[in-house]
């Protein structure tokens, strides 16, 4: 990843050094060297980039890529292709692969199939605790060292609160950030979707949205207690979002992210799809009013980012009893299109904080590279073209996975170039 | 236009009251068949329907074998004590091979709401939704209305008290649906623990069983499973009896004229006292021979029978 690129003509849009202004963007040994107009670089490969916009690199900070273990739903190869694809140069890995990322030899071993087989930058989670069974600590050092940026036992809370403060205290000695998949297990047992009127007409077991709630409760008061950083995934719950508000208010260190589908869509999809087990994922899709509130505490900065929690499966994982199906919904491919359709084109959001969503809040959160196209700054960039069409056809998905209840949609706007270290990627 | 224009039956709540009511008109007339001396039409002759039944089933199966016979279509059943998930095949491929077998017609019951959608969306055949987890079990609640009818004269206006485990029964459910298009004034009761979010939305809910049953033409009781004391709904059954079971002092706050519905297996001593189950109001083994003329007014409508039925 060290390409020579010079992007021209662009509408340079980069919150994180209040940069809003038609320049061109030099990337050289795989680093943003310098922004200004008519810049000139002999060898230099050249994107042409009028009429859009260049932004510093997209960062996905929950994804699965399922490699090691789980290939038939994806792999490191087709789940950075989609990430590329969806205008994201950068993934962050969540570790419930098979076997779990709980040692840094798995960490490794992650990172050089990154550097083999994939096409934007991988960057691992470790786990919380061994085996993401919720008791002992993983080691931590290790994982940090062998480069992973954050821990989470993603797909489970950790529901011991003892483990929890003590993952939060030991993170502290490493400056890991501990992201908890919040969810009260005792208050979910058996559910396929969100507790309330559907799940009632439907038959099916709800998970009430208090469940998260009582948990990002519960880790916002332990950060506090121990003065850990902590990142809330996936919010899906009003009650979740104004637990993040208050602590936020106190001076916890607490970040949270929210998912497009938890943005756009609500439970009532499970009805009007007739148990489409494409609707199915956890946290489960919730009412109206959650939705509302997930998306004004975005909108207000209480929610710093939007990460897609791309969880690809087989199609045999999907097509059976609604109740029988695996969790989760492909991102990577629509989650870009769905904003700038959904959030940008209606003024929920404007271009600059959809930007900062999108790139420099992430990078903020573990620290990563990017996020900026200040000089210096990795030579990731994702061009949007807030014209174009997208139409999701889950058959021309990069990814393997086809679990999107977005498929025919018909969406405006989206990434047309993806570049990574100063190479070019991807190209619509 | 057909008389009744939907190519699956997978719940009540699709349903116009028109074609509810044009269900229960045709087992009306299919009913005087069960009194004949020789129970058997050809209407469904060359018609093939598979009973797939992924959960036990006494009173429900044999219900509809007895309907398909009469009728006389080509039937068979199919009963799997396990659920696809731990029996290895899967609930696709079974059907796909059932529906390799040319049948005009699977009928389902599985513990999972919403197979029987799952099954129209992916095979040819009809569908017919015979009880699919907590979801709806459409002809029971049919049959119900087609006994409430016959004791009452009509439906609409009626005030009837649903009573019992509304949060894991889809007898309430479809019930719900089919009294509320159907003009029914309906009150429902149960323990809290016992009902579930938004169905205060179609119809009433007390905790207080004696403010249910006042007044009421019908009560239908629920049955209470007992592994729900398990899972700490309610702390005894002996409790659940004396606050939310059906006694006879209760049933004397109904109207003179109460019938007493019950979709069984009944709990005896849980949420009906023997007294009442037995008691001149239960019109429980009506509820069995209603059942036969549903499904066949079923199966003739969803098989398009061409003959007369009479014939």
């Amino acid at each position: 990843m060290s390409g020579t690129l010079l992007i021209t003509g662009g509408r340079v849009v980069d919150p994180a050094q209040g940069l809003d202004a038609h320049l061109d963007v030099l990337i050289e040994g795989g680093k943003v060297t310098r922004l200004g107009e008519r810049l000139r670089a002999r060898h230099a490969e050249r994107l042409e980039a009028k009429g859009h916009i260049v932004c510093p690199g997209f960062i996905d900070v929950h994804v699965h890529l399922r490699e090691p273990g789980q290939e038939d739903k994806e792999t490191i190869a087709t789940g950075t292709r989609a990430a590329a694809a969806g205008g994201f140069t950068a993934v962050c890995a969540m570790p419930n692969t098979e076997p779990v990322n709980d040692q840094a030899g798995i960490t490794r071993a992650i990172l050089d199939k990154a550097a083999s087989a994939g096409v934007v930058r991988v960057y691992p989670i470790g786990a919380i605790t061994k085996a993401s069974q919720g008791e002992e600590l993983a080691e931590f050092g290790d994982l940090k060292d062998a480069g992973c940026v954050a821990v989470s036992d993603d797909g489970r809370p950790v529901a011991n609160a003892r483990v929890m403060r003590r993952a939060l205290e030991y993170a502290l000695a490493f400056d890991l950030a501990v992201i908890d998949h919040c969810e009260e297990p005792a208050l979910s047992e058996g559910a396929s979707m969100n507790e309330g009127p559907v799940a009632t007409w439907l038959g099916l077991r709800g998970a009430p949205a208090a469940g998260e709630a009582i948990i990002v409760e519960r880790d916002v008061l332990l950060a506090e207690l121990v003065g850990g950083r902590l990142h809330i995934a996936h919010v899906s719950a009003a009650a979740s979002a104004d637990a993040v508000r208050r602590g936020k208010q106190r001076g916890v260190r607490v970040t949270a992210e929210v998912t497009p589908h938890h943005l756009f869509l609500t439970d009532e999809l499970v009805r009007e799809r007739a148990y489409d087990s494409f609707t199915k994922m956890n946290p489960p899709l919730r009412g109206e009013a959650d939705r509302r509130a997930v998306l004004e505490a975005l909108r207000e900065g209480v929610i710093d980012c939007i990460a897609t929690d791309h969880a690809p499966h087989a199609a045999d994982d999907k097509k059976v009893e609604y109740d029988q199906a695996a969790f989760g919904v492909v991102g990577l491919e629509t989650a870009v299109p769905l904003c700038l359709d959904r959030l940008l084109r209606p003024g929920i959001v404007t271009l600059s904080q959809l930007v900062s969503i999108f790139s420099a809040r992430p990078a903020r959160l573990f620290d990563l590279p990017g996020g900026t196209l200040a000089p210096g700054a990795p030579g990731d960039v994702t061009v949007l073209d807030l014209e174009s069409r997208y139409t999701v056809d889950p058959d021309r998905f990069e990814t393997k996975g086809r679990n999107t209840p977005f498929g025919g949609l018909v969406l405006k706007g989206r990434a047309v170039a993806t570049v990574v270290g100063g190479q070019l990627v991807f190209r619509a | 236009m057909s008389l009744f224009p939907h190519r699956h039956l997978l719940g009540i709540e699709p349903l116009l009251p028109a074609e509810i009511e044009t269900i229960l008109d045709t087992a009306q007339s299919m009913r005087e068949i069960l009194d004949r001396p020789i129970k058997k039409v050809p209407t469904l002759r060359g018609k093939t329907v598979i009973n797939l039944f992924y959960e036990p089933s006494t009173r429900t199966r044999s219900s509809f074998e007895v309907a398909e016979r009469v009728l006389s279509a080509d039937s068979l059943s199919i009963a799997t004590a396990t659920s696809s998930a731990s029996k290895g095949e899967t609930l696709l491929d079974t059907a796909w091979n059932l529906e390799a077998m040319k049948p005009d017609m699977i009928i389902i019951r599985h513990a999972s709401s919403g197979a029987p959608h799952f099954l129209a969306r992916h095979c040819r055949p009809a569908i017919v939704n015979a009880g699919d987890g907590a979801h709806e079990h459409p002809t029971q609640a049919l049959l119900d209305a087609l006994t409430l009818r016959q004791k009452k004269g009509r439906i609409a206006g009626l005030r009837v008290a649903i009573v019992g485990d509304l949060l894991h029964s889809r007898v309430a459910r479809s019930n719900l649906w089919l009294l509320t298009k159907l003009g029914v004034d309906v009150i429902l009761c149960a323990p809290p623990t016992l009902v579930p979010p938004g169905i205060e939305a179609l119809a009433p809910v007390t905790h207080r069983i004696d403010e249910a049953c006042e007044g009421a033409d019908a009560v239908m009781m629920l049955r209470v499973q007992r592994e729900r004391m398990t899972g700490g709904y309610f702390p005894s059954s002996r409790e659940y009896h004396l606050r939310f079971g059906l006694t006879e002092a209760r049933v004397r706050r109904a109207r003179r004229d109460v019938v007493i519905l019950h979709p069984g297996p009944m709990n005896r001593g849980v949420e009906i006292s023997t007294e009442v189950a037995d008691g001149p109001y239960s019109v429980i083994l009506d509820q069995v021979t209603n059942g036969v003329a549903i499904r066949m007014a079923v199966l003739y409508l969803l098989l398009g029978g061409h003959s007369e039925v009479g014939a």
